[in-house]
């Protein structure tokens, strides 16, 4: 098979299996609209306490909605024996890989970047900082993505990996977090948004190439 | 240039490194003992206190070796894993993943020694300063290393999957050396250079008599922690059987 084909056939399976269980996207959405209505509750309704914080807690929410669903990653491909046959394709993995990646950014970390920002118009957010929050979030939440899906290959056949997951991806995520919530917080007070945007955008390719190899990389260290 | 390379491709069989390493520790050991007298007692008794920070400048002269250590170790590491992942040897495994303990312990002392030295100096245990940000995730990560070897019950594949790690976690050292350069938040740049230190002869040499020790203390608990690994590792092998036997005899 050319890998072209090949990636999109993996692209389309993932997809298919994803919108199979369409109940299970809709959990992480519900879980960040949680945790933004318990921020007022934790510290007080009053808007202009919540106003300033609005960006940054859609970008908290997003980031740990987006943590739910990556320990069942590769679960049921590892159970299946999905995941030997991947590694035993003739297509690079990385190609294979890449296109899990997409797929999991299309069903879990679009429908968040999308998410987040109206979540942060209810806790108050001045919607002159909104393009920018959206920018950042759209930016931001594929990079979450590879570095997540990479962590969830390093945990593929742990028992009761959810804890060390959570341990081994939020030290890494906390730079998409800096420039993402910086640049909200930049827009707020009046000041250029451009640079950490572009840090994130800068980060995107990079990410792109290097995530697939190391998810590769990694499977192929845990699987063999 | 052959000869260094044939050196090196022994040193990849357990039982040389095994060997060698035990011939190395108690050179590094007494190196980082002499050396962590001179330089405590240098740092501690002898060398002046500062006119700004007062007696509590002598904290920096465990704080600043072990905050180099914490980046050495995790870069030390990486070589390592580069080399596992590489050419798959099992002492590059074992290595990779030995260090990390040290590492975590080195970058905790950093966090405490700093506060401690924070508080007096800058009026606060902990500010949410770049540097100091980045060194508790630099914590973080060890700890994930940590976690994740221990996770993964077969030996060659936890210290795989450990190595993917610690190579995707080189990441945040430069952002941790370049933090007080890039973001200027509370703490200082750095005042020891190669060339044109800021820092006063008489504190300049405990501070690198110090950073000396704490090399060689690493290198010995390195090389310790790695011997130990390789024997549980390689216990059904020959040469493992005839060191116990020779032990016992």
């Amino acid at each position: 098979m050319r890998p072209g084909r090949a990636f999109l056939a993996a692209l389309g399976r993932e997809l298919g299996i994803a919108w199979r269980r369409r109940g299970e996207l809709l959990q992480p959405l519900l879980f960040a609209a949680l945790i933004c209505a318990m921020l007022p509750l934790a510290l007080g309704p009053e808007a202009a306490r919540l106003r300033p914080m609005a960006g940054g807690m859609a970008w908290i929410a997003a980031l740990l909605a987006g943590l739910l669903g990556l320990e069942a990653l590769f679960r049921r491909d590892a159970e299946e024996g999905v995941l030997d046959q991947l590694l035993l394709a003739a297509v690079p993995l990385p190609l294979l890989f890449a296109a899990k990646l997409l797929a999991h950014w299309l069903a879990f970390g679009l429908p968040l970047a999308l998410l987040a920002p109206l979540l942060a118009l209810w806790l108050g957010l001045p919607p002159a900082a909104l393009p920018t929050l959206l920018a950042g979030l759209l930016l931001g939440t594929p990079l979450l993505s590879a570095i997540g899906g990479v962590a969830a290959a390093l945990t593929v056949g742990i028992r009761g990996s959810g804890i060390l997951l959570v341990l081994l991806v939020a030290p890494l995520y906390l730079p998409v977090l800096i420039f993402g919530a910086g640049a909200v917080e930049a827009s707020l007070s009046g000041l250029p948004a451009r640079q950490p945007l572009m840090f994130l955008a800068a980060a995107l390719p990079a990410a792109a190439v290097f995530a697939p190899w190391a998810g590769a990389k990694a499977l192929r260290a845990v699987a063999t | 240039m052959k000869g260094w390379l044939t050196a090196i491709h022994r040193l990849a069989s357990p039982p040389v490194f095994y060997r060698v390493a035990g011939g190395l520790m108690p050179w590094c050991l007494a190196l980082a003992l002499l050396g962590g007298a001179i330089g405590l007692g240098w740092g501690l008794l002898y060398a002046p206190a500062d006119y700004l920070q007062g007696e509590s400048v002598r904290i920096l002269y465990v704080h600043v070796p072990s905050a180099w250590m914490s980046l050495t170790i995790w870069a030390a590491m990486a070589g390592a894993a580069l080399v596992a992942l590489v050419w798959r040897t099992k002492v590059a495994e074992v290595l990779a993943v030995a260090a990390a303990p040290v590492g975590a312990a080195f970058t905790a002392i950093t966090l405490l020694t700093g506060a401690l030295w924070g508080r007096p100096t800058w009026g606060t245990y902990w500010v949410w300063d770049a540097r100091l940000t980045s060194e508790l995730v630099l914590l973080f990560l060890y700890l994930g290393v940590i976690g994740l070897h221990r996770a993964i019950e077969d030996p060659r594949r936890a210290a795989r999957a450990a190595s993917v790690l610690i190579l995707i976690g080189l990441v945040n050292l430069p952002i941790i050396r370049y933090s007080v350069e890039w973001w200027s938040t509370l703490h200082q740049p750095a005042s020891v250079r190669l060339t044109g230190s800021s820092i006063h002869p008489s504190m300049l040499w405990p501070l690198l008599v110090m950073a000396a020790a704490t090399k060689f203390y690493f290198l010995w608990a390195w090389l310790a922690r790695a011997r130990v690994m390789l024997l549980a590792t390689e216990s059904h092998k020959q040469w493992v059987r005839e060191l116990l036997e020779g032990a016992r005899a």
